[in-house]
């Protein structure tokens, strides 16, 4: 069911257009929630937790309620009902009123006339907690605690979850190899850091709850408040405000959101929060930081024969989409690299910190930067090139992987032949100092399975014509990204018109169908896909009208056109949809990694290494993603040099670390990202290879760019200075401290020293697909 | 700390001269710029980040020169001539930086958008023909997480070029 038999001709696709929102954007007239200001107006804020780990004994608002200009105070005894992303994990509550599990965990909030009213009613809240001894690494959490676990299930002690796989025969593999090499790595956490603040308001007006917020997903905030709230559905209303960035922070349904929602409920008045800066480090949901330890076998020239890959991941102290990134760091390894046997081994921990959920890449650029770099230590002990021996290895187009994934168009090949030759990376100048290193990666473009279980499809679009204008109605969230104009452009391109002609309305629960919104890079492809259907679907009704007349459609107006169609079959509406297709494999926790195409990447890193005061200065970056096709080439661009921009970020200086139970830099300028002076120039190359199912061939783009850049530039260090880091981001002293110890004679490497033991159950045993590799032979139903 | 605001706050009738319109306002004297801007005159463009100065994104114009108005109290800037992101464009004409970051996809989420496009009009005020490194040393106090810069950086040469001209109109909507 190839949606996409054959590239016609096109007009607007693959054109550098502007974005359809440029305007406002660049003239300050896009509305973020924090914009909004309904007349009446009440202000929340919400009293946090100062303790990592506690038991509430008390909660007194007896003397915030009486402070004039507070018209509610809420606890968590007023909305006791616990959601969470995942079904699995319904453990968050909007307002706790039992136990606090991280510094920022929300205890109670409070509606008033103005923000500082609120907040000195916060202050008026007295809490009395009995505190425990909070869990703070992956080792505290591994062990017995010493007061209570964190959350009442998972196990032993403050385990999450436990994954254990096998794919194939791996002890046969290992076997058959001639060298068996093991690594250990750290990629610490960081955090997504928007621009924009969270922000929510709420109105209650006829029975009914209307919610703008700065989500990436109206539909699961929806559920989650239809839920908590005890409201059906369609008394809800959930809409996204113009978005100022999320990067997977925003995509968990969050307390403010709900909160929000019942003091509109209480007060009668209009809501709203804005979190502060400090809060938006505490409501996090950002990259878990990941311990990894890897074994390959390969033989004597460079090809793998057996990959047992173990992770432990940090979760903090709620669910959110932990269950899924734990299976993320060990689903993406075969689709880039061809694994005949493989194990997997993951754990997720909860610990007493701000929870961990998804970030660009979700639960993948760890486990990319620990591949990356063990295979490049492969090459340099078998002495061979590390792009020849990785290329070896490469996945091919049409194939499916060990762990029953099924490749499609796959541009690796390209894409590593584009960065090596326009960086020069065979025929580099060798100084000290100077280095230079590669990697690659792939991401998916989109899930192939919902966060919740059910057979709907994953995009709907609906589009109208009327008056000679088009609207096109879908629940996509814009979050900066461009989807609005990828959307328009793939209605204007069948219609025959620009794509500023094209009126969207997106996600808004009330007017557009399910979208599951921006997350996992699907967009594109599947509300894509059913932008696609429900284009081509009013094109013939158009054009019967038109030929109905005895006239050629290309002849005529749009105008005219629509018209003649709606005198000869009145409303003019028609409907698209999207589901991915069924091709999970045949086992427990297939749902994770199953995507319809995966986009993949090729980086070189250019950078000079200061021996003597161990900073990085990097120099250049060449990147090439193989997108499918480009549906619009600038905003493709664009979402890859942002993915650069923050791959290398959490390379070179990002990190969310804890001391003694707080934050160590809840704050823009001490939490350090990088600015105009710390970006390089980036050479992008956009390689399409048409990608079978994809809208006009179309893959993501969002994501898959990012994972490179940390191995590579890891890789470029050991180049330049023969000292590994095997552990981001590389800040000065670790690289010094390297360099130190190679001096001593020590070991040549900064990293971790040792992989825990953890208790992995005896792993599911999965036979690989028949005749693993080709999925030609294979049955494979759509 | 408890309970602070809830004396009586001080407040004080100040006119703010924000992009060509005069305004008698009457204001908290603590209030920042940032705020009497948002919340008593409705100029919503200039967005905020961090309401610590940290981040670039509140920056306004003060007689030309960047200021982050999360730091500045109306009352320091009475009677000189501030401008906000809804300043920049002439009625709908877009000012050459605008309408470059339009062309070029600069803007992605927007958020940053207001406060960088008021840093580089007044870098090219000063400096009409900036080099790529001028254009980075002037700008490196506005973070932006979305473009990773190169796309702005690419805009604000394009404004600068001689091609550009000094106004642009606005881009040709579809007829």
């Amino acid at each position: 069911m190839a949606r996409n038999a054959g590239v016609a001709e096109v007009r607007v696709v693959g054109k550098p257009l502007p974005k359809v929102d440029a305007v406002a954007k660049v003239t300050g007239r896009a509305v973020y929630a924090d914009d909004m200001l309904p007349a009446r107006t009440l202000h929340c804020r919400i009293l946090r937790s100062p303790h990592p780990h506690a038991r509430i004994l008390s909660i007194d608002t007896s003397a915030a309620r009486r402070i004039p200009g507070v018209l509610a105070v809420i606890t968590g005894a007023d909305l006791p009902i616990k959601f969470g992303i995942l079904p699995v994990t319904q453990d968050e509550r909007a307002l706790e009123h039992e136990k606090v599990r991280y510094v920022g965990d929300p205890i109670a909030a409070v509606a008033a006339t103005d923000e500082e009213i609120a907040a000195s009613a916060c202050d008026a809240i007295a809490v009395e907690y009995e505190v425990l001894e909070p869990v703070m690494s992956i080792d505290a959490a591994l062990v017995a605690p010493k007061d209570e676990r964190i959350q009442d299930y998972g196990g032993p002690n403050n385990i999450h979850k436990l994954v254990s796989l096998e794919f194939g025969d791996v002890d046969g593999g290992f076997a058959q190899a001639q060298h068996v090499r093991e690594d250990v790595f750290f990629y610490q956490g960081n955090t997504h850091l928007p621009m924009e603040q969270h922000s929510a308001v709420a109105t209650f007006v006829d029975g009914r709850v209307t919610l703008w917020s700065s989500t990436q997903v109206v539909h699961y905030v929806h559920r989650a408040l239809s839920k908590v709230l005890e409201l059906p559905i369609h008394r809800i209303r959930v809409i996204g405000a113009a978005h100022g960035g999320g990067f997977g922070g925003k995509t968990d349904p969050f307390a403010h959101e709900i909160i929000v929602c019942k003091l509109a409920m209480l007060t009668g008045r209009p809501v709203k929060c804005t979190l502060t800066r400090e809060e938006v480090f505490y409501a996090h949901r950002g990259r878990h930081p990941v311990l990894m330890w890897v074994r390959t076998g390969v033989t004597d020239d460079g090809r793998i024969t057996a990959m047992h890959f173990r992770t432990a991941l940090d979760g903090g102290a709620y669910g959110s989409y932990g269950v899924a990134s734990t299976f993320y760091t060990g689903a993406l390894q075969p689709v880039t690299y061809d694994i005949p046997a493989y194990r997997f081994e993951g754990c997720r921990v909860f610990t007493n910190k701000p929870p961990c959920g998804p970030k660009r890449g979700h639960g993948t650029p760890q486990p990319r930067f620990a591949l990356e770099l063990h295979l490049e230590k492969i090459a340099h002990e078998l002495g061979l090139d590390p792009v020849e021996l990785k290329r070896r290895n490469f996945v091919k187009p049409n194939t499916r992987t060990v762990n029953w994934l099924r490749v499609t168009s796959c541009g690796l090949e390209e894409c590593t032949q584009k960065v090596i030759e326009a960086s020069g990376y065979r025929t580099r100048e060798r100084r000290p100092g100077r280095g230079v290193g590669f990697a690659i990666s792939s991401y998916l473009s989109g899930a192939g399975t919902a966060i919740y279980w059910n057979d709907m499809p994953h995009s709907e679009v609906q589009i109208k014509v009327d008056r000679g204008g088009v609207t096109a109605y879908c629940g996509a969230m814009d979050i900066g990204q461009g989807s609005d104009s990828v959307l328009a452009t793939i209605v204007a391109e069948e219609l025959g018109l620009q794509p500023a002609e094209v009126r969207l309305v997106t996600a808004d629960t009330d007017t557009t169908p399910i979208d599951l919104g921006s997350y996992s890079s699907r967009v594109t492809f599947m509300a894509g896909n059913a932008a696609l259907e429900a284009a081509r679907k009013m094109r013939a009704l158009l054009v019967e009208a038109v030929e109905a007349r005895g006239r050629k459609f290309d002849d005529v107006s749009f105008e005219e056109a629509s018209v003649l169609a709606e005198a000869r079959f009145g409303t003019l509406t028609t409907a698209g949809s999207y589901t991915p297709p069924k091709i999970a494999g045949p086992y427990k926790g297939s749902g994770v990694g199953p995507s319809p195409a995966y986009s993949y990447s090729a980086c070189v890193v250019d950078l000079d290494a200061d021996a003597r005061t161990g900073l990085v200065t990097v120099n250049r970056i060449w990147i090439a993603h193989d997108v499918g096709r480009a549906i619009n080439p600038l905003l493709v661009e664009g979402q890859v040099e942002g993915s650069v921009y923050m791959g290398l970020g959490e390379a070179l200086m990002e990190e969310q670390v804890f001391r003694k139970g707080l934050h160590k830099w809840p704050s823009m300028l001490e939490y350090k990202s990088p600015t105009f002076l710390d970006m390089p120039e980036v050479e992008t190359f956009i390689v399409e290879t048409v990608d079978p199912e994809g809208p006009y061939g179309a893959k993501e783009a969002g994501q898959g760019p990012l994972l490179p850049v940390p191995p590579a530039l890891c890789a470029a260090v050991y180049d330049a200075l023969g000292v590994w880091i095997d552990e981001i981001p590389v800040t000065p002293e670790k690289v010094i401290e390297a360099l130190r110890r190679k001096d001593k004679g020590e070991p040549a490497r900064y990293g971790p020293q040792r992989f825990p033991s953890i208790p992995y159950p005896a792993p599911i045993k999965v036979e690989p697909p028949p005749k693993h590799g080709r999925f030609a032979h294979q049955e494979v139903t759509y | 700390m408890k309970s602070e605001v809830l004396r009586d706050v001080e407040r004080v009738v100040l006119t703010l001269d924000v992009n060509g319109e005069r305004r008698e306002l009457l204001v908290p004297v603590h209030k920042t710029l940032l705020e009497v801007l948002r919340e008593n005159m409705q100029l919503t463009g200039t967005k905020h980040g961090c309401e610590l100065g940290e981040c670039g994104t509140c920056t306004v114009l003060v007689e030309g020169k960047p200021h982050l108005s999360c730091l500045v109290l109306p009352i320091q800037i009475v009677g000189r001539a501030i401008t906000t992101i809804e300043g920049m464009a002439n009625g709908s004409e877009l000012h050459p930086l605008q309408a470059a970051f339009a062309e070029l996809g600069a803007a992605q989420c927007g958020y940053c958008s207001p406060g960088i496009l008021l840093s580089a009009r007044s870098l090219l005020e000063e400096n009409p023909r900036p080099t790529r490194d001028e254009i980075r040393e002037a700008l490196a106090g506005n973070l932006c997480r979305c473009t990773g810069y190169t796309k702005i950086l690419d805009a604000v040469e394009l404004a600068s070029s001689p091609s550009m001209g000094r106004w642009r109109a606005t881009p040709e909507w579809p007829k």
